[in-house]
């Protein structure tokens, strides 16, 4: 039970008595942080959630873009980290079911699904590495089976999240305009709960998440079933193609009980219910077991008593549950019963709406030093630090996590996983284009210019590709909100996220808050994740292979910003320093610019430059391609700094464009036409990745032994230790 | 010219197939779900890839238990031609229409990569257009494609001409690089890989051509008979 003593103060007297321990049960689950967003919804509000193509409906899980030609594209993001921390791959797998199920409840088909996966430090700690391969495992085995393809996501490993997980995913889903369902209800509607068993699995899962986790409470975690949900998916297509379906919600955290107070709280309806009627794994549950279940593979149907008997012939060719477990009311009231015995009747309003809180925040004492660089070692052989470094567990490729997921089904996948953004082809014609970003690093330093690269970085991804950033979405992961500091992180990140929104017109369209992220070892860092959706009209540019005498191109400044880099932490083990800040004008200008010169189709290929810096940015394109590249450091606009700065440095805004030299001077044409900061800093060639100073080399590697550690090390690392 | 795409629950790559035959190749292409049969005018199966049954079990072995494959058997015994891709092969050996078995791969993970075929039999229906020892960039996705058979039947395999396909390289640890089978007649054909999904030049980064040739055999098959 996870009600504070005033709360249930405050609950007997709105409804004038003592609740009954069912009634205790529901709104607990309801007015958990999980399900209530108490701590962070009134805030959410200043972030801009419309737009040209925005459509919103009422009782969507999921944000819907207009994308033309009678198509829409949904969209939603969820995470799944207390599950993940204790069970990592049920709780990764039900993390993709609940958020695939988000994109179904809007009557789209989900056509793929990003990964967002953070965990400790696994070059030394064993139970990191264990959660890691089986998060991969779990995701890829729910995903596989679905035939939805995982087609992008990040992997990060940081102290912070020693002995926790963080585990997002992302889902896109594809439609018609005309089939997306229009959640309503009449009068005499039943209510129908759709697919798999209720059983034992994942109650009190809620407030099991909207908790520091100091327990391993298993039972609370969920258990995956992808083929239930797999049949689930087409059944639900199919009804709804032929419009059987009133309203729709997916049963996620608090499971029934929330869906059906939250159904009857959008539509302005009162549901009954018998929990009898449930179809349970086992016979002896009692109703508040029912009620908060988490079991998965449920969805909730309103629909007329005529397309009853349709629905439940469409539910019999796929074999899957279908119970009329209530019916529509006109009293807004949430009324369950066990036969003919109440044992819950209470306004949904009460339930769906827990009191909001505005709770208190200051700024941490932390940020008062933390720009303050120490002496950092000397180095002296900077090419052995690189090949370390490409081997690095943030820094290497991800391919073992990325060749476990089947990133081809469906046959749209046009720009594949490891690169920049992928993107897939849609049946109007045009292309979708997705990244997800976060950067806790970033955050810790200044949360409000972290939260801000993430963005940035995310839409440099998709432009990269040819792809205009139309939509974003947000997932905002922090400690407890109780603590004022923490809390002040929240709220900056989420300014800044806002200014950055409202300034490029990008609007939000889907989010979540996830709140005490914490182990007794304390808070993880902040980490907002956030994804950004691109539309492309007419071409994407899919990386070309370089080969000898294409030119490399710099677009954007290299300023004095390693706080939080890759550098510093890994190499130095120093967290501090300069966080990269985005100049809103400068990031514009840059991004039109890259954009223009690729509708142009004038580049071979354009590369977000990031993690890691110049350095690691130059050395893929390199491994890419197998072909080397003499690149001048001098030559590299912005401030002045020494070599290792400018090769390690993560400012944002900048982008890596490969050219044939033929079209150099077509590019530098454009670049001048749009006043942007570019150079042409370096010649691809020959078998070595060299990086010059002042006419010495100071990084100087093989580019096949370079591939061989950068693209093996994680696997190593996993299967090895 | 009819062709039959068989879906089971939790098939999921029918709705490639059935885009690449229809609206790709022009083929009359049909949807059968598993619990019914099949009509006697059709000319060509594909057994589509996917998760049927949810693997449980084994890949495949739920499926071969369908009624629908008894109608596949029939069929093929008559010489339609029958292909089975990644979950399709799977059903296919568990059915007994194929010899040998696919085993869990030997990385034990699901791989999902690019990966290069040779042609070894270009007597088949859906290889009369490719030339031996033709290869093919095409990419793999699961986790038990495996081929495994005993020692008498992969000789047995060779004597017949029964291998169809080989990888290039080492992929996963099938018995003799094994990446596809056909029965004794040559008319069903299994195959790991998918073709589906390599024959539209936008999702293909390497070469599409090739694959394409095992769509427009079947169409030159079809062709041939009518």
């Amino acid at each position: 039970m996870s009600l504070e003593p005033q709360e249930l103060d405050e609950l007997k007297s709105k409804i004038g008595r003592v609740p009954t321990s069912t009634e205790l049960e529901i709104v607990a689950a309801q007015w958990s942080e999980h399900c209530s967003y108490k701590s962070s919804k009134m805030h959410l509000k200043m972030l801009p959630m419309t737009g040209p193509l925005v459509i919103n409906e009422k009782g969507y899980d999921s944000g819907v873009l207009d994308v033309g030609g009678g198509y829409v594209v949904t969209a939603h993001i969820e995470s799944h980290n207390h599950p993940s921390a204790v069970e990592p791959y049920g709780g990764a797998a039900t993390g993709v079911g609940g958020v695939v199920r988000d994109i179904l409840s809007a009557g789209t088909r989900p056509i793929a699904i990003f990964d967002g996966l953070r965990f400790g430090n696994i070059e030394k700690d064993k139970q990191a590495r264990w959660l890691f391969k089986n998060a991969v495992k779990g995701i890829a085995d729910y995903g596989n089976c679905l035939g939805i393809p995982t087609i992008g996501g990040e992997v990060e490993f940081d102290d912070c999240y020693q002995n926790y997980a963080l585990v997002d995913v992302a889902c896109v889903g594809f439609g018609r305009k005309d089939k997306l369902i229009k959640n309503h209800a009449k009068k005499g509607d039943v209510v129908v709960l759709l697919g798999g068993s209720t059983g034992r699995d994942g109650i009190g899962g809620s407030q099991f998440a909207s908790d520091s986790l100091e327990s391993e409470d298993r039972s609370a975690v969920q258990i995956p079933d992808p083929f239930i949900e797999k049949l689930i998916i087409e059944a639900i297509l199919e009804a709804r193609t032929q419009k059987l379906i009133h309203a729709m919600k997916d049963l996620g955290g608090g499971g029934l009980s929330c869906a059906v107070s939250e159904i009857a709280d959008t539509l302005d309806i009162g549901i009954e219910m018998d929990v009898n009627k449930v179809h349970t794994r086992e016979n002896d549950m009692h109703p508040n077991e029912i009620m908060v279940s988490e079991s998965q593979e449920r969805m909730l149907i309103v629909t007329s008593k005529v397309k009853l008997k349709k629905l439940q012939k469409i539910c019999e060719k796929f074999r899957i549950g279908c119970s009329v477990i209530g019916s529509v009311t006109f009293d807004n009231k949430v009324h369950v019963k066990k036969g003919n015995k109440t044992f819950a009747n209470l306004s949904a309003d009460i339930i769906a709406n827990a009191t909001l809180l505005d709770l208190p925040s200051k700024k941490p004492s932390y940020l008062k030093t933390i720009t303050h660089e120490k002496k950092l070692k000397p180095i002296t052989d900077y090419s052995k630090m690189m090949m370390k470094f490409l081997s690095a567990p943030n820094i290497a490729s991800k391919i073992w996590v990325y060749s476990q997921y089947d990133h081809e089904v469906g046959i749209r996948t046009v720009v594949k996983p490891g690169g920049d953004a992928s993107v897939l082809r849609l049946d109007n014609g045009k292309f979708l284009s997705v990244k997800i970003d976060g950067n806790p690093k970033q955050c810790y330093i200044n949360p409000r210019e972290g939260a801000i690269g993430c963005f940035e970085e995310a839409c440099r991804n998709v432009v990269c590709t040819g792809a205009k950033p139309v939509g974003m979405l947000d997932h905002l992961q922090f400690g407890s909100p109780k603590d004022p500091e923490i809390f002040w992180t929240f709220l900056e990140s989420l300014k800044g996220l806002t200014d950055f929104a409202k300034d490029f017109g990008i609007p939000c369209i889907g989010g979540k808050v996830s709140l005490y992220n914490e182990t007794p070892a304390g808070s993880i860092k902040p980490t907002p994740l956030i994804g950004v959706l691109g539309l492309i009209d007419k071409k994407p540019l899919v990386p070309q292979k370089i080969i000898d005498g294409d030119c490399l191109v710099i677009v954007g400044d290299t300023k004095d910003e390693l706080g939080g880099s890759e550098y510093f932490e890994y190499i130095h083990k120093f967290i501090g320093g300069n966080c990269p800040t985005v100049n809103f004008k400068e990031s514009k200008k840059n991004m039109n610019a890259v954009l223009d010169i690729i509708s142009k189709q004038i580049i071979k290929s354009a590369h977000d430059c990031s993690k890691g810096g110049l350095a690691v940015a130059v050395s893929e394109l390199c491994m890419t391609s197998n072909i080397g590249c003499n690149v001048s450091l001098d030559m590299v606009p912005g401030e002045k700094l020494s070599f290792d700065r400018i090769l390690f440095s993560e400012s944002h805004s900048r982008y890596l464009l490969t050219v044939e030299k033929k079209n150099i001077s077509k590019l530098e044409k454009i670049l001048k036409k749009y006043k942007v900061s570019f150079k042409n800093i370096g010649e691809f060639g020959g078998e070595k990745i060299r990086f010059n100073h002042n006419n010495t080399s100071v990084i100087n590697l093989r580019v096949d032994k370079a591939h061989k550690t950068w693209i093996n090390s994680l696997r190593d690392l996993v299967l090895h230790g | 010219m009819k062709v039959g795409v068989v879906v089971f629950p939790g098939s999921n790559c029918d709705r490639d197939m059935y885009h690449v035959l229809s609206d790709v190749f022009h083929f009359d292409t049909q949807y059968f779900w598993h619990d019914k049969g099949l009509p006697k005018n059709i000319d060509a199966i594909i057994l589509p890839g996917g998760f049927s049954y949810g693997d449980r079990l084994r890949a495949g072995v739920i499926a071969a238990h369908s009624p629908i494959i008894s109608d596949v058997q029939k069929l093929a015994e008559k010489g339609i031609p029958v292909l089975g891709v990644c979950n399709g092969f799977q059903i296919l050996v568990e059915s007994g229409l194929l010899p040998g078995v696919l085993l869990k791969n030997e990385s034990l993970n699901f791989m999902c990569e690019w990966t290069e075929l040779i042609v070894e039999n270009n007597k088949t229906p859906f290889t009369n257009k490719l030339k031996l020892n033709q290869k093919i960039p095409i990419p793999i996705a699961n986790g038990e494609g495996r081929y495994y058979a005993d020692d008498d039947t992969l000789k047995k395999l060779k004597k017949n001409n029964q291998i169809v396909f080989r990888y290039s390289d080492v992929v996963n640890g099938s018995a003799n690089r094994i990446a596809g089978v056909c029965n004794e007649d040559g008319n069903v054909v299994g195959m790991m890989p998918h073709p589906e999904r390599a024959v539209e030049s936008e999702i293909n980064p390497i070469d599409s051509k090739p694959s394409s040739l095992i769509f427009e055999s079947l169409l030159v098959q079809m062709g041939a008979k009518n």
